[in-house]
């Protein structure tokens, strides 16, 4: 039987690792994932599972370790934040081109300086081009079921991808709220263990992680580029099992009343749930308006993204990152791009919200739908702007 | 919905209240928030932590700025910062004081519910030290309705193991001995 608890998130995330039948961990503490790391450390020294938790001196160590352990077909976890991310960022490329289904939570947090500790997303997009599947949660519920979906997609023979899983630090991680942990039986019956195509072992020695000279490496690069597109169908394959069995659908892009809407807000990660409050405001006022949510941030999933746009007038899409001196934050440049040789396209604009823990509350997502609106009316195009930022 | 904000200090156990409070809450089958004020804690300084109650699925996820109910785990908190900020002017506000509800008002000027209890004595009968934030949550169910007090008693189990009773009958007396003062 599914049970029914309030929980806080970040323990949430390392009992859905529990239910995972993992055989190792290897995390590195930081603010605000440090619940994760505990929690996991304590359901190992518990022997609630029979797993390895390796105390590692730095997540450059951390995501080492567990990509070490996964190359012998071991089904591994680690977990971390901003800063913690940004020094795993010279092995991230490595896991992924080994094809090892290495999954990580990471609790979003800003990145210094100034030195900051709370939410935004300025942590993922610095590894956008690492080859990883990247997945963004907007609720509890969905970082228990995205961790265990995780395992199942990673280690899928067709994929053999390493995945990163998004939880907003704080807002989620440090919320108690309600969780419904799916029965251990239905998600071992889900998630069987890992079947890995080659691994390392000393009876049977094999090189992985080669050299690639020239003749090789653009190959190598395109393949591994074709492995993360066609890792959609399989995500998407994964996503109806999963629904099939604890009824809960999970999308590339989510939508809320944005079928027939003109306006529409594009939001990524726990935000999306308060801009559904604004849409429903505004809707009562006879705003014509929307909601798109982003739930796969790589592979970029632009087919659904068009059909999700096609008929609205206006797309207003936020960011939680800066890419200093670009054309807007990172979304917002992936979206306008993507939608560039539509011949239909929506007018976009792009606002940068809720950098390094600034609270973005209800009544500011209905000020920036009327004000895009009314911009969008006098026909002004225009790029990204800083929303309630001072100076 | 109903919108919470508690005032304590660094290692009051504030983060704890605010955790039994929803699960008790959730136990019940409503939908619940819990969260501290987010960031760096320091023992001993001011700190505030939140809830949220619902019968619906909860959305929202940014702070809260107007609360329902405003509750002060510690007397010296009152004067020192501002526990009425945003406090609807119908709203409730419980104080773990020796004072009345109609002294509080007075003091502070605020003409909704005023409920005040001397949590810190019974904290120190009952617990033996004057750690209120479980004793405080009796206070709480009594003066905002929308849970049973029977329905923490589960959660405190939970948490405080063979120190339970001790919490549970510290918040029966909170729930008992408190005085209200309406709204006028």
């Amino acid at each position: 039987m599914a049970k029914r608890v309030g929980m806080e998130v970040g323990i949430a995330a390392a009992e859905a690792v529990g239910m995972c039948n993992i055989d190792m961990a290897a995390v590195y503490p930081i603010t605000p994932q440090s619940h994760i790391a505990e929690h996991l450390s304590e359901i190992v020294a518990d022997g609630r599972i029979d797993a390895e938790f390796v105390t590692v001196e730095s997540e450059h160590t951390s995501i080492s370790c567990v990509s070490g352990a996964s190359a012998t077909g071991a089904r591994v976890y680690t977990a971390t934040s901003s800063q913690g991310l940004l020094y795993m960022h010279e092995i991230l490329p490595i896991v992924s081109a080994m094809r090892l289904p290495v999954v990580m939570g990471n609790a979003n947090r800003a990145i210094s300086g100034p030195i900051n500790i709370w939410n935004d997303h300025s942590d993922i997009m610095p590894q956008r081009d690492a080859g990883w599947i990247v997945l963004f949660a907007d609720n509890g519920q969905e970082v228990v079921d995205l961790t265990i979906q995780s395992f199942k997609i990673a280690e899928h023979k067709e994929v053999m991808l390493p995945i990163c899983l998004n939880m907003d630090g704080f807002q989620l991680t440090h919320t108690v709220e309600l969780i419904e942990f799916p029965d251990q039986k239905k998600v071992d019956k889900f998630l069987p263990p890992r079947k890995p195509l080659a691994t390392l072992h000393p009876d049977n020695p094999v090189s992985m992680g080669t050299l690639g000279m020239p003749e090789i490496y653009a190959e190598a690069r395109k393949s591994q580029d074709v492995a993360l597109i066609n890792s959609k169908q399989y995500i998407l394959q994964i996503w109806d099992e999963w629904e099939k069995m604890f009824g809960r659908r999970y999308k590339p892009v989510e939508t809320y009343r944005a079928d027939d809407a003109e306006i529409l807000m594009l939001t990524m990660g726990s935000m999306g749930e308060t801009a559904e409050l604004a849409v429903d405001q505004l809707r009562e006022k006879g705003m014509s308006v929307g909601l798109v949510k982003l739930r796969l941030w790589r592979p970029f999933p632009f087919e659904e993204l068009k059909a999700a746009v096609k008929n609205a007038k206006l797309l207003i899409v936020t960011d939680r990152a800066v890419s200093f001196g670009g054309s807007g934050g990172p979304v917002y440049i992936e979206v306008k791009a993507g939608l560039y040789h539509e011949k239909e396209r929506p007018l976009i604009y792009n606002y940068i919200i809720g950098l390094g823990g600034r609270d973005v509350p209800v009544p500011c997502f209905v000020e920036m739908f009327e004000a895009a609106a009314q911009s969008a009316e006098k026909g002004i195009v225009k790029d990204y702007e800083y929303y309630g930022v001072r100076g | 919905m109903i919108e919470i904000r508690w005032h304590g200090r660094g290692g009051q156990g504030a983060v704890t209240s605010i955790e039994m409070l929803a699960l008790a809450a959730i136990e019940e089958g409503k939908y619940a928030q819990g969260f501290p004020s987010f960031g760096p804690e320091r023992r001993g300084a001011p700190v505030a932590a939140f809830n949220r109650i619902d019968d619906k699925r909860i959305r929202v996820r940014s702070a809260i700025y107007n609360p329902d109910v405003v509750v002060v785990l510690d007397p010296s908190l009152v004067g020192l910062v501002n526990v009425l900020e945003g406090l609807k002017p119908d709203g409730t506000l419980i104080v773990n004081t020796v004072k009345s509800p109609d002294e509080i008002k007075k003091e502070l000027n605020f003409k909704g519910t005023v409920v005040t209890v001397d949590a810190s004595h019974i904290a120190r009968k009952e617990l033996g030290v004057p750690i209120t934030n479980t004793t405080m949550l009796g206070a709480v169910a009594k003066a905002i309705k929308v849970i049973k007090l029977k329905s923490l008693e589960g959660p405190l189990k939970e948490r405080f193991g063979r120190l339970a009773p001790r919490n549970i009958n510290a918040l029966k007396r909170a729930y008992k001995e408190l005085k209200i003062s309406e709204a006028a």
